[in-house]
C-alpha cells in the first residue's frame, strides 16, 4: 500500500517518503505494567447526556479557511508518514478526552496531523508551540504494543447471511473498529462484504491481516433494554470480532 | 490584516496552531505549491450532495438502474461518473413507506464523499453519533423527521469499509418531472436519512 490515508483522502499527489514507523511505536515499548488505553472517548454510540443535535440543513464545505488548511495538512502528513487508515484514526482517538469533546472535527484533524508529524520526526513539539506562540496540545502516546505478527488472515467468510453471531466481549488495547455498544451482544448477519485489512492490526505496525467483514443486525431493544420497537441497528464488523452465537 | 489594513487581525488559538504547522511543513518542503487551494476548491465545487441527487433521480426514473443500484451501489454510481475515496464500497439502501434507513458513524465520521461531499458538522459531533443508535425515532423527530410508529427504522453504523447512501422515496405529485428537475428535489438530509421528501 503506497499510502492508505493519502489515497483515501484523495490526494495521491501528496509527497511520500520512507520515514520509519519506529518512532511512533517507541511509546508502545514502554507500556508494560501500565494501564493500556482502551475504549477511547471517540466510541460514542449510546452515550447519554450530550445534548441536542445542532442540525443545519446546509452549510459550506469549510465554514472557516483554517479548517480547509487543517484538512490539507493532514493529507500531507499522512502521505509523508505513510499512515494507514487505522493509524490515522487512532491518532485522533488518542486525543485527551476533554479536548476531544470540546473541539470540532477539524481541530481533531489538526491535532492528529501535528501528533503524527511529531511522532514521525517531521517537526518537534517545541517548534510547534514556539510558532503558535502558546500551547499546542497533541494526542497522547500510543500505549498498545506494536503488532509484529499479524497472524493468519481469513479468506473465506466463517458466517453466512442469516447466521446468528455474538460480538466478542473484549476491550482490546489500542485501535479497533468494534464499537463498545455491541460487545457481548447477539445479532444476525445480513450481508457479507469483501475482505479488508483489520484496523486493529494496521494501526499498530507494518503488519497486515485481511478478513471478511459482515453487516450484523442488532435489535435495538436488545442493545438498550428499553423496550423500543421496530428499530434495528446494523453494524459492520470484522470476522475476528465475532463468534458463533 | 484587519479590514483597516493597519493591525494584524486577531487569530484564534486554533488558527495560530494551523498556521504554525503549515509554516513548519512548508519550510521542510512538504507542502506542494497550490495544494491547499486545490483541496479546498475540489470540496467546495466538485464534490457534494448534487452528485448523490443525480443518482437518486436516475433511480426514480429508470427501474433497471435502480435494480443495479441496489444490487451493486459502487458500480451503478460509477456509471454516473462518481467514485473515489470513501466511495469504493457503496451500499445503497432504499427508504419505503414501511422501512426508513438512516446512516451514522459512531466511531468517527465515515460518510460517502463522492456522492454526498464532506459530512456536515452535526454529523461529526458527539450528540448525533451517540444518540442515533440509541433513540433514533426520538432523534429523527427532534430533527423534524416524524415517522409513524409502524415504520421500521434501520440505523446503519458505518463502522467498517462500506459507505451507505439512502435512496429516498420519490415524492408524490412528481410524475411529470424530468430527471434533472427531480434531482433538484433531493436533499442531502434525505440521502443521510434524517429527512423525508
Amino acid at each position: 500500500m503506497a499510502s492508505g490515508v493519502a489515497r483515501r483522502l484523495g490526494h495521491s499527489a501528496a509527497p511520500v517518503s520512507v520515514l520509519s514507523h519506529s518512532a511512533a511505536y517507541a511509546a508502545g515499548d514502554c507500556a508494560k505494567g501500565r494501564v493500556l488505553l482502551v475504549d477511547g472517548i471517540h466510541d460514542l454510540g449510546g452515550m447519554q447526556g450530550l445534548g441536542a443535535v445542532d442540525h443545519s440543513p446546509a452549510e459550506p464545505a469549510f465554514p472557516e479557511r483554517w479548517q480547509a488548511v487543517a484538512r490539507a495538512l493532514m493529507a500531507i502528513v499522512a502521505g509523508v508518514v505513510e499512515a494507514s487508515g487505522g493509524e490515522f484514526r487512532h491518532s485522533i482517538e488518542r486525543m485527551d478526552p476533554g479536548h476531544y469533546l470540546t473541539s470540532g472535527y477539524y481541530e481533531h484533524w489538526l491535532t492528529a496531523a501535528a501528533s503524527l508529524a511529531v511522532e514521525h520526526g517531521l517537526v518537534t513539539h517545541s517548534d510547534l508551540e514556539g510558532r503558535a506562540g502558546g500551547r499546542f496540545p497533541l494526542s497522547g502516546p500510543v500505549l498498545a504494543p506494536p503488532v509484529v505478527d499479524a497472524g493468519p488472515g481469513v479468506d473465506e467468510p466463517r458466517f453466512g447471511v442469516g447466521d446468528r453471531v455474538r460480538v466478542r466481549e473484549w476491550h482490546p488495547p489500542g485501535h479497533t473498529r468494534c464499537p463498545r455498544y455491541v460487545r457481548g451482544k447477539a445479532g444476525v448477519v445480513v450481508r457479507v462484504d469483501g475482505t479488508h485489512s483489520v484496523p486493529d492490526v494496521e494501526a499498530h505496525g507494518a503488519a497486515r491481516r485481511y478478513e471478511p467483514t459482515y453487516s450484523v443486525r442488532f435489535d435495538a431493544a436488545g442493545l438498550w433494554r428499553d423496550g423500543q420497537r421496530g428499530v434495528s441497528v446494523h453494524v459492520d464488523l470484522w470476522d475476528s470480532y465475532l463468534e458463533r452465537s | 490584516m484587519s479590514p483597516d489594513g493597519h493591525r494584524p487581525a486577531a487569530m484564534s488559538p486554533v488558527e495560530r496552531r494551523v498556521a504554525a504547522l503549515e509554516a513548519l511543513l512548508t519550510e521542510r518542503g512538504l507542502v506542494p505549491e497550490g495544494f491547499i487551494e486545490e483541496v479546498t476548491r475540489r470540496y467546495e465545487s466538485e464534490i457534494g450532495p448534487m452528485n448523490g441527487a443525480k443518482v437518486a433521480a436516475r433511480a426514480w426514473v429508470d427501474p433497471q438502474y435502480k435494480e443495479r443500484l441496489l444490487a451493486d451501489g459502487t458500480a451503478a454510481i460509477a456509471e454516473l461518473g462518481f467514485g473515489g475515496p470513501e466511495g469504493d464500497h457503496m451500499v445503497v439502501v432504499e427508504n419505503t413507506p414501511a422501512v426508513h434507513n438512516v446512516i451514522v458513524c459512531t466511531l468517527c465520521s465515515c460518510y460517502p464523499w463522492p456522492t454526498l461531499g464532506l459530512p456536515p458538522a452535526w454529523y461529526k459531533d458527539p450528540p448525533y453519533r451517540a444518540r442515533m443508535v440509541r433513540e433514533p425515532r426520538a432523534l429523527l423527530a427532534e430533527m423534524g423527521c416524524r415517522l409513524p410508529d409502524d415504520v421500521e427504522i434501520r440505523v446503519r453504523d458505518s463502522s467498517a469499509e462500506v459507505r451507505y447512501l439512502v435512496l429516498p422515496e420519490r415524492p408524490p405529485g412528481t410524475e411529470g418531472m424530468t430527471e434533472t428537475e427531480l434531482a433538484g428535489l433531493v436533499t442531502r438530509d434525505s440521502m443521510i436519512g434524517v429527512a423525508r421528501l
